[in-house]
């Protein structure tokens, strides 16, 4: 799949969000990319019934809320999302820029926005020795196609609702053992239900535990070893299914030659332009000094960032300064 | 102001100042150690996990079951588990130990 754009936006939290009506203001189009399968960011992913007290005048706002406010708000603009994916890499075009993301969707911008927070979602992965050479023969973090893991044995291991809904998922196909530190389970009722409904019917079975080691012959587990209150089990299965929620970490990024000061990309406080022309970063993946990680910090910094997107992709044309209350020009675009 | 004594990784051992009203997991990052901390302390992921050593476990409030919930994300959890974000510094704390979880 191949598009063209203005701005590609790394990162669909509050600040992505806001940029696209920043940029929207501007005339300029935006696709956004992200690697959870929601849009929200952090927001979304790990606290959206919590409340957020520092955004101007909002009181009090649970992060959902806000996220979902924002999305309202840059909907005049129409932004394109890329979801469950992460972008991989860039190539400079003349004066574009080539994104290639992790599903092979490639975009063709001006201006590239990274906006990605403490960097993109990835499955947290067991601090096992030797995992890593399990992982995609034996140990999987995400399930594309359950048919090889008919009539194994198989061991999901954690309390959330990815562990539960992949072993109530899986009982009716395979054998199928639900391990967890406790009995109790960070995960929707209906699912906590199922699932011990299932366990008393002998189609899953639980185990107390936590996975201290794995044992199998190259890339294939033979066995896991599991610890609870200090005595040490073991059991055979064909594969591990780890389910410990997801973490962040700055990905491909990393490699794209930009400045970094550890793990945040340098930019100045004029623009939010980084050591390379036509790349941005604005919220909590940039640095600056004085720089503050909080949202209204990215909302600041993504209307300066919008000024300079518009002179790249306009090199021609004067940018009116114009305000919201009063612009016919700008309520046209918001269809107000 | 009291210290509190962390062992990282490399079983080094580090006393940090530490001041009424500031959470373990803050004068554990703010000293520059290696803490990730990723959610910023709302007690949202368990990268602040750390073990209390025994003799200061009882001292600590009672474990709530938003950090219990949150633990279950971490690893090699044991009865000295604790999220770093979770514990207010207080003068009853003062000397207590503690080891960071491994990564």
């Amino acid at each position: 799949m191949s598009h063209k754009t203005d701005v590609v936006i790394i990162g669909a939290g509050p600040v992505g969000l806001f940029a696209v009506f920043e940029l929207g203001l501007l005339n300029l189009n935006c696709h956004l990319i992200d690697n959870l399968d929601k849009i929200g960011g952090q927001c979304a992913e790990l606290y959206p019934e919590k409340p957020i007290y520092d955004i101007p005048a909002y009181p009090k706002i649970n992060a959902q809320e806000l996220v979902d406010n924002l999305i309202k708000q840059a909907k005049p603009f129409d932004p394109t999302f890329h979801l469950n994916q992460q972008a991989d890499s860039i190539k400079k075009m003349d004066d574009e820029w080539k994104i290639t993301t992790s599903n092979q969707t490639i975009i063709n911008a001006k201006c590239i926005v990274i906006a990605a927070g403490a960097g993109s979602f990835v499955p947290r992965r067991p601090t096992i020795e030797n995992i890593e050479l399990f992982e995609n023969t034996s140990v999987f973090y995400s399930i594309k196609n359950k048919v090889k893991f008919r009539n194994k044995k198989i061991l999901i291991a954690g309390g959330g609702d990815s562990a539960l809904d992949w072993a109530i998922d899986l009982a009716s196909i395979a054998d199928v053992t639900l391990m967890h530190r406790r009995k109790e389970f960070r995960a929707s009722p209906d699912s906590v239900s199922k699932m011990l409904e299932l366990e008393k019917n002998k189609k899953i079975d639980f185990v107390l535990g936590q996975l201290s080691a794995l044992l199998g012959d190259e890339k294939n587990l033979k066995e896991v070893q599991y610890k609870h209150e200090d005595n040490e089990y073991s059991m055979e299965v064909d594969y591990l299914l780890p389910f410990f929620g997801l973490k962040m970490e700055l990905g491909p990024i990393a490699g794209w030659g930009l400045n970094l000061h550890e793990n945040l990309i340098a930019v100045d406080t004029e623009k939010f332009e980084t050591s390379v022309p036509r790349i941005f970063a604005i919220g909590d993946i940039n640095t600056y000094p004085g720089k503050l990680k909080l949202i209204l910090s990215g909302f600041h910094e993504s209307a300066l960032m919008a000024q300079k997107c518009f002179a790249y992709c306009y090199p021609e044309k004067k940018n009116v300064f114009r305000y919201s209350t009063s612009s016919k020009d700008l309520h046209k675009k918001l269809g107000v | 102001m009291g210290i509190i004594k962390v062992k990282d990784r490399q079983d080094k051992f580090h006393q940090l100042d530490a001041e009424h009203g500031s959470t373990i997991m803050e004068i554990i990052r703010d000293a520059g150690l290696d803490i990730e901390a990723a959610c910023g302390g709302c007690c949202a992921c368990a990268t602040c996990h750390v073990y209390i050593s025994s003799e200061w476990v009882k001292k600590l409030k009672q474990i709530d079951d938003d950090e219990e919930s949150m633990l279950d994300q971490a690893f090699h959890v044991t009865n000295n588990s604790r999220l770093g974000c979770q514990l207010e510094y207080s003068e009853d704390l003062d000397g207590m130990e503690l080891t960071l979880a491994p990564e």
